[in-house]
């Protein structure tokens, strides 16, 4: 039996955008936002930026971002209707970077 | 603490404004001889006391953080906020290294509290100018109702509306114990100074400020008022806990904004004729 060849190591990294919106809807208004980016190229913080990077979510899919996660509708617990507590629209989006030769 | 007349209370339009963005900023307010003297002690450190000592007894008199709680303003925005004689639980130096590549995650101090007719108070305290670049404190208005715990909301990086605080030596920021903030990334060449103390009252806090614009409506704007951070749907829910707080600060239980918390309380018990 022959030896498995080597995989190469993949050269492709992912960049995240975490974008909460004003309602479910993915084409309301950006709230808040948050980057991160697997390139190692840049560092994003709390705090690094006064504007969103889209007005709404469905801008950034017309950007080149592609979801891979939004956050479920769950009724509020009983008896805690009335309480607020994390943001409750949250879309996660990836675009995924090759870093070629470059890295 | 000296509070027993306490010199410049709050007004009823300040108190609502402290209740719906959860905090106050006084720009300037400290005299520059006692941020220069400050810079040096705040350097040394300042003696801890245990969780819970009085004031009074945390700071003899005479010592720099008595004088500085003492200063007519600052004295004034403690009583209208904790009352006469609280008592502190702790106080810290905070200092943003320069350079030092890393922003704290968003976070509230402390953990998740749910009392609703009580809350603790942050004095935080900047002897120095604090420019954009060097790393003020983030904040978030308007997020201190919101019951989230500790450094749980480190995820978020940003949110519209956000306070970068940049301010002249001798800003003094008061926060509801609640409030998201976070020391951001120091990027000059500067280290940057914050004293912090938090306060807990031990009397009812209920019209501790000067009471006498009550019914100015200006307070109901006040305690109305949006983020552009908030959802939707939940920005409502701002307002409900809100009324529910000012309810609870001044003692009347018929208060509210646009008919929020009394709609949904509505419970006729009469039979109909």
């Amino acid at each position: 039996m022959s030896a498995p060849r080597p995989v190469p190591a993949s050269t492709v990294r992912q960049r995240l955008l975490v974008l909460y919106l004003s309602t479910s809807a993915l084409d309301s208004a950006v709230v808040g936002w948050a980057h991160y980016d697997g390139t190692g190229r840049t560092s994003p913080t709390t705090g690094d930026s006064e504007e969103p990077p889209y007005a709404t979510g469905v801008a950034a899919l017309c950007d080149g971002w592609r979801l891979i996660q939004a956050a479920q509708l769950i009724p509020p617990y009983p008896g805690h209707e009335y309480e607020v507590s994390y943001l409750k629209h949250e879309f996660f989006f990836e675009k995924l970077v090759d870093l070629g030769d470059g890295r | 603490m000296t509070t027993t007349i306490a010199p410049k209370l709050l007004t009823s339009v300040q108190m609502a404004h402290f209740v719906s963005h959860g905090s106050l900023r006084l720009d300037a307010v400290v005299p520059p001889e006692l941020n220069a003297e400050a810079v040096e002690v705040l350097r040394d450190g300042v003696r801890a006391a245990p969780h819970g000592t009085p004031a009074t007894l945390a700071y003899p008199e005479g010592s720099f953080v008595r004088r500085l709680i003492e200063l007519d303003e600052l004295a004034g925005v403690l009583h209208s906020l904790v009352g006469p004689e609280p008592n502190i639980d702790h106080h810290a130096v905070h200092v943003r290294q320069p350079r030092e590549g890393q922003a704290q995650p968003l976070h509230a101090d402390a953990i998740i509290d749910v009392r609703s007719d009580a809350f603790d108070v942050q004095l935080m305290y900047y002897p120095s100018e604090v420019t954009l670049e060097m790393g003020g404190t983030l904040s978030v208005p308007g997020s201190h109702l919101r019951r989230t715990n500790e450094s749980d909301t480190g995820r978020y990086q940003n949110l519209r509306g956000q306070s970068r605080l940049v301010c002249p030596a001798g800003t003094v920021v008061f926060m509801h114990h609640g409030l998201w903030h976070g020391g951001r990334r120091n990027d000059s060449d500067s280290p940057r100074y914050m004293f912090k103390i938090r306060f807990n009252p031990t009397v009812r806090q209920r019209r501790l400020w000067d009471t006498s614009d009550l019914h100015d409506p200006r307070v109901a704007a006040e305690l109305d008022a949006d983020f552009p951070w908030y959802e939707h749907a939940t920005g409502r829910l701002e307002r409900y806990n809100r009324v529910l707080l000012w309810r609870s600060l001044t003692g009347d239980e018929d208060f509210d904004l646009e008919h929020w918390v009394t709609r949904v309380s509505n419970r006729p018990r009469g039979a109909a004729a």
